[in-house]
């Protein structure tokens, strides 16, 4: 076979197969339209976040529109309704396809899962916003809603582990085992992280059964492998399949994969108390919690390097494909983010950036760098193979959305670095005789002008999300995407 | 002990046994022994339960996501020190279900934040952040104010706790509701609450009728205010 | 499916010989660079749990060959910190307060120590220049509750107004209305009274009676013409600045319930010379006497 052949829709009626296998797309449909819509939200709510702190009247003086109530609003719509819906999209999607098998389980477990977990986050977001939260960060669903979904993530994981499990090919696609890592890990740090005891079953309100130094160990075990495995080992299997198929070329490394898929499951684990430098969590496990993140800097850049080095001998096409410039781009804000990170995992670096606007500049290159653009590279390339299109309705939108939100991330991730970094200079700045130069409020009135940044850098990327949105809409509706077949492998 | 990958990658049970192995490690290795080491708890005098009335303005607190802005925890840092005080203990938060420790100071910690102000000032800072501190960036609670306290349930709240580990005595489960009412009245006499709870302050709520607002305010006045600092040396604090 | 070892042509490297879906691996072997970095934080990582406190047990952990402790070390940091103050400090401490106003060297010390402990504990109530805030007074006009000589500010500072401390400044404010110790028509015309107090009305017939009602009542505190009384804590009610505020209603409203503000005291919160420090500053605000 030809490099020419592997090259983007091509590829799926390339290779001569035995048996056709018909793929389940409706599922990986509905994923889709949920993921689009959730980035809407979440970004729309991230810039009223932005704009309630640069200007506090956004808050409104209603209960349910005050940041703190909002906020988590924002990371979950962001995390687990965008980002979530974007994975069970793509891993519906890919674990067929590398698997040869049609997904398994019947149209009533899938509906089931899509359902149940849209059920999941507006149950979720509404209790926020009516004051029910467990008040532990990226955990805050109360005990009812946790228990259901459990159940929804239970069925996800009998469906994408079954269709491995029914697989026509004989070994594990690496897409896959990130995948696989992702679903069996969340499951194991909400069932960790989430015991509590109701106060009547009868009540939303439970305490979790830890308390004080374990309870902030745990949650900041639970916290930081949210981000190793949802935000970081998923999009990764994410990455693996959509970056060669767009760039057409083969894996740069199967051993680099090998190595960096099982030291990244291995360190990622420890690193939680990096969350906990100088705090009443003993040194000891400070020690601990920072050794194993930097160790973890070259596990999680053998990622990026297999996802850039891939491209190599196909870089002239991100001239032509505006939607691998997104996927790239991620690429190699995954790489900056994950030497950032173990940047500020450095206790002294932390002493800096901790509780400051550092660690939200962080957050959102990693959130918005990596997360958003890998989602939004896999994304335009499925809609026109899910809905049967030639291709996109303009490829000319896709650059405008590209340099929107690319513009949107230099103005945040640039004026939190400045805001962090000054807020962290100003908490600890002495004056000539040994006193402490500023008040706290000062430190608040400093970052105002960061804060506005931050919030136009907010509208530049839900502007650019909503490009999207009509774009994509347009390649499902127009007449002027011709309609193709594409949902039969070796068809 | 050491199985091919070639092996693995064919056996996704297999695979995901391994995953499940090489995921357990950090997290054993790291969380079993913060509940098995006894010096994790620092010995010191003085932290007790929550009183009815602070352990539901704490719910208020948590429920309003007040940590998102308000760290709970003094770094044994310099600056912290001298900024918030003596630097927060583990045995500080030891009943504290769920820790309020904080990642993000958009405002100051209040880790010990009791005692600070008046109950007459919080109040006011918490209808009207803006009218005390005009660069504030905190959202104004005066519905707070405006909404009675659910006390309904208060049994159930410490019963609750005292599952999860908290050492309510009998005697303070039967008194809750009562305590929580004398907590909440400024005029009511505070002396069975003071015995069973030394150091709570009594908030000036309307008598019988509290609100979420004197809630939040009571326990605002006891953060950092149990423990007894005086003469703990870091050797005497050592983990 | 069969495997195939193919040759990519751009790189000259083998693949894998599988392929999902169109997509196969290159066999490239593991970058050298990585592999030496990823070495180089593994040694790193090791010798640094060799030096600082790392591996737990069920009892115990390793302390580290270098025994550090962030305890230990933070306690240094603030012994060595307060080293460096004592160096101006101790000065500012031994030499009577009166003196070190007239000291322009120490003053500059104290004013500095000052400046910055006003900010982060007496600014939410009193404001970022002393300006005052309904129910907190003014720091920087010459009218005083409690006394505007350094002392008095010391005192003030030092144990706060009506808080629970013994020594705390403490004069309650009956509650007039409330506790019916004056029956509504006399509390309005007690306020129509202060308000010729205030040079908001006229003294005259209609004013009599609130007059009486003040000479009875008030003047225990507030003076025989409202001019306060220090030692009482009673305010002046002549002065321009007003706690909370010049018009009747504000006055009708503390005679029938007191607001009975709380000032913390201080000296458990702030050292002895920091608070000698503020009084200096607060005095240097603009009403020092
Ligand atoms: C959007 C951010 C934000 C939220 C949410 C928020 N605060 Fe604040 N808070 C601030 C800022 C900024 C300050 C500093 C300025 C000031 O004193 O108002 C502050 C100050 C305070 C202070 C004074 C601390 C000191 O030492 O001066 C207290 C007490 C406080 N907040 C309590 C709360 C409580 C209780 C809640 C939740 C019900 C809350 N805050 C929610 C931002 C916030
Ligand atoms: C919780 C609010 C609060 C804080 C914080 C506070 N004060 Fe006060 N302060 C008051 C109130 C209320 C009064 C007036 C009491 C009265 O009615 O007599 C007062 C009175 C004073 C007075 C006496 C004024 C007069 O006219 O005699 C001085 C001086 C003073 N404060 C200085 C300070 C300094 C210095 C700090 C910081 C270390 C500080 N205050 C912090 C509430 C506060
Ligand atoms: C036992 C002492 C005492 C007596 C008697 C007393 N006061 Fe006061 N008054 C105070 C104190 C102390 C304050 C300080 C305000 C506070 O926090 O309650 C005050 C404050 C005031 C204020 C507010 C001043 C301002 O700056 O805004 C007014 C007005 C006032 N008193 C009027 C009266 C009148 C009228 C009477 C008599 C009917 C009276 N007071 C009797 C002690 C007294
Ligand atoms: C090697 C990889 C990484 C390391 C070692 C690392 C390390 C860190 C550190 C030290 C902090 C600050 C903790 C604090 O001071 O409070 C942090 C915060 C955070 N990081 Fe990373 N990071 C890595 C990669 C990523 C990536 C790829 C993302 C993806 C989006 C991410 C998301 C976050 C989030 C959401 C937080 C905020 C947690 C909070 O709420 O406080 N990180 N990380
Ligand atoms: C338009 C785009 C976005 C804007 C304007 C935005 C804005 C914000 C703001 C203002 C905050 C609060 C920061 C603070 O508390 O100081 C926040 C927090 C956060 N956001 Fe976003 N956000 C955006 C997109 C995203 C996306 C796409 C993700 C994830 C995929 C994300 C994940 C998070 C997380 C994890 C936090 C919590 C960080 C922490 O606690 O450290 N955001 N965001
Ligand atoms: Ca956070
Ligand atoms: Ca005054
Ligand atoms: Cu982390």
């Amino acid at each position: 076979m030809s490099e020419a052949t592997m090259d983007g829709f091509a590829a799926a009626s390339a290779p001569a197969v035995p048996r056709a296998v018909v793929y389940n797309e409706v599922i990986v449909k509905k994923f889709v339209i949920a993921a689009m819509f959730w980035a809407v939200v979440a970004f729309l709510v991230g810039t009223v976040l932005a704009l309630q702190l640069a200007w506090p009247a956004f808050n409104l003086g209603f209960s349910f529109t005050n940041f703190g109530r909002l906020r988590p609003v924002h990371t979950s719509a962001a995390i687990f309704a965008f980002g979530g819906s974007a994975l069970f999209a793509t891993s519906f999607y890919v674990v067929q396809r590398t698997c040869r098998a049609r997904l398994f389980g019947g149209e009533a477990l899938h509906n089931f899962i899509f359902w149940g977990y849209q059920l999941f986050i507006v149950m979720a977001a509404l209790s926020y916003v009516m004051g029910f939260s467990r008040g532990q960060e990226y955990s805050e669903p109360e005990w009812h809603l946790t228990i259901f979904l459990v159940i929804v993530w239970v069925a996800y994981a009998i469906v994408f582990i079954g269709t491995v499990l029914m697989r026509e090919e004989e070994h594990i696609y690496v897409a896959n085992w990130f995948y696989m890592a992702f679903i069996l890990t969340v499951a194991v740090l909400v069932l960790v992280n989430n015991v509590a005891v109701p106060i009547s079953i009868y009540s939303a309100k439970g305490y979790t059964v830890y308390s004080g130094v374990q309870n902030a160990l745990i949650q900041w075990w639970y916290g930081h492998n949210a981000v190793g495995f949802f935000l970081t080992a998923a999009f990764l299997g994410m990455m693996y399949y959509f970056v060669p198929k767009q760039a057409g070329r083969p894996i740069y490394s199967y051993r680099l994969s090998v190595v960096h898929f099982w030291s990244l499951v291995f360190m990622y684990i420890w690193a939680g108390p990096h969350h906990l430098h100088y705090t009443a969590l003993p040194d000891w496990a400070q020690t601990l919690g920072m050794v194993f993140s930097i160790i973890l800097w070259m596990p999680s850049w053998g990622g990026m390097i297999n996802g850039l080095m891939t491209l190599s001998g196909a870089w002239d096409k991100l001239r032509t494909d505006p939607a691998l410039r997104f996927s790239v781009t991620a690429v190699g804000f995954y790489g900056m983010s994950t030497f950032e990170g173990p940047v500020m995992s450095i206790r002294s670096v932390n002493a800096l950036s901790h509780y400051t606007d550092w660690t939200i500049g962080h957050v959102h290159s990693g959130a918005l760098g990596w997360v958003a653009f890998i989602c939004f590279g896999a994304i335009y390339y499925l809609v026109p193979i899910l809905w049967k299109r030639s291709g996109l309705y303009s490829i000319k939108l896709v650059s405008w959305h590209f340099w929107i939100a690319t513009l949107g991330i230099v103005l945040y991730i640039t004026s939190m670095w400045v805001a962090g970094i000054m807020q962290g200079l100003m908490w600890r700045a002495y004056d000539q005789f040994g006193f402490l130069q500023y008040s706290f409020s000062e430190s608040v009135n400093a970052v105002h002008p960061y804060y506005v940044i931050r919030a136009l850098g907010g509208v530049a990327f839900v502007s650019g999300a909503l490009i999207m949105v009509y774009n994509l809409i347009m390649t499902v509706c127009s007449s002027t995407t011709e309609r193709r077949d594409s949902a039969v492998a070796g068809g | 002990m050491f199985i091919r990958q070639e092996t693995i990658e064919k056996n996704a049970i297999l695979m995901l046994v391994l995953t499940l192995i090489c995921i357990s490690v950090g997290g054993i290795v790291e969380i079993i022994p913060t509940f098995t080491i006894e010096t994790t708890i620092e010995k010191v005098q003085g932290v007790r339960p929550y009183t009815p009335l602070e352990l539901m303005g704490r719910n208020i607190y948590v429920r309003e996501g007040c940590y998102l802005c308000h760290s709970q925890q003094i770094r044994a840092l310099k600056d912290e020190v001298e900024r918030y005080g003596h630097y927060s203990l583990a045995a500080e938060s030891m009943y504290d279900h769920p820790f309020q420790w904080g990642s993000k100071r958009i405002g100051p910690d209040l880790a010990r934040v009791g005692g600070k102000y008046s109950n007459d000032w919080h109040y006011a800072h918490l209808i009207n952040p803006q009218s005390l501190v005009p660069e504030s960036l905190m959202p104004k609670y005066a519905f707070l104010a405006e909404t009675p306290l659910e006390t309904g349930l208060i049994v159930n709240h410490l019963r609750t706790s005292r599952i999860v580990g908290v050492p309510y005595s009998e005697d303070a489960i039967a008194n809750a509701s009562k305590d929580l009412l004398a907590q909440a009245d400024a005029a009511a006499d505070g002396d069975a609450l003071l015995k069973r709870y030394p150091r709570a302050v009594q908030v000036a709520g309307k008598p019988g009728e509290p609100t979420e607002l004197d809630a939040l305010v009571a326990y605002l006045q006891v953060l950092g205010s149990m423990a007894d600092l005086a003469g703990a040396t870091p050797a005497k604090l050592k983990q | 499916m069969p495997t195939k070892i193919e040759k990519d042509v751009f790189s000259g490297r083998d693949t894998t010989g599988h392929e999902w879906d169109g997509l196969k691996e290159l066999n490239t072997p593991l970058p050298k660079w990585w592999v030496y970095t990823f070495a180089a934080t593994v040694v790193w990582g090791a010798a640094f749990c060799v030096l600082y406190p790392s591996v737990p047990s069920l009892r115990g952990h390793f302390d580290g060959v270098f025994g550090y402790s962030t305890r230990e070390s933070v306690t240094a940091d603030v012994k060595a910190l307060e080293a460096q103050r004592a160096k101006v400090l101790e000065r500012v401490n031994a030499t009577p307060i009166e003196q070190v106003r007239k000291d322009p060297q120490l003053m500059a010390v104290a004013t500095t120590a000052g400046r910055i402990a006003f900010a982060n504990n007496c600014q939410p109530c009193h404001g970022a220049s002393g300006e005052g805030r309904p129910g907190y007074p003014t720091l920087a006009s010459d009218s005083w509750i409690w006394g505007g000589k350094l002392a008095d500010i010391q005192q003030t500072i030092t144990f706060g107004v009506r808080n629970a401390h013994p020594d705390a400044r403490a004069s309650v404010m009956p509650k007039f209305g409330a506790d019916g110790i004056l029956k509504p028509d006399e509390v309005g015309a007690v306020a129509d009274y202060v308000m010729t107090l205030y040079g908001k009305a006229q003294p005259g017939p209609a004013t009599a009676k609130g007059a009486a009602i003040f000479a009875e009542n008030c003047v225990a505190c507030h003076g025989e013409k409202g001019e306060g009384k220090r030692e009482v804590g009673g305010p002046s009610l002549k002065s321009a600045v007003h706690l909370y505020g010049d018009t009747r209603d504000a006055v009708i409203a503390q005679v029938t319930n007191p607001r009975q503000g709380v000032m913390p005291n201080w000296n458990t919160r702030l050292d002895a010379g920091t608070i000698k420090s503020l009084a200096l500053y607060v005095h240097a605000l603009g009403g020092g006497e």
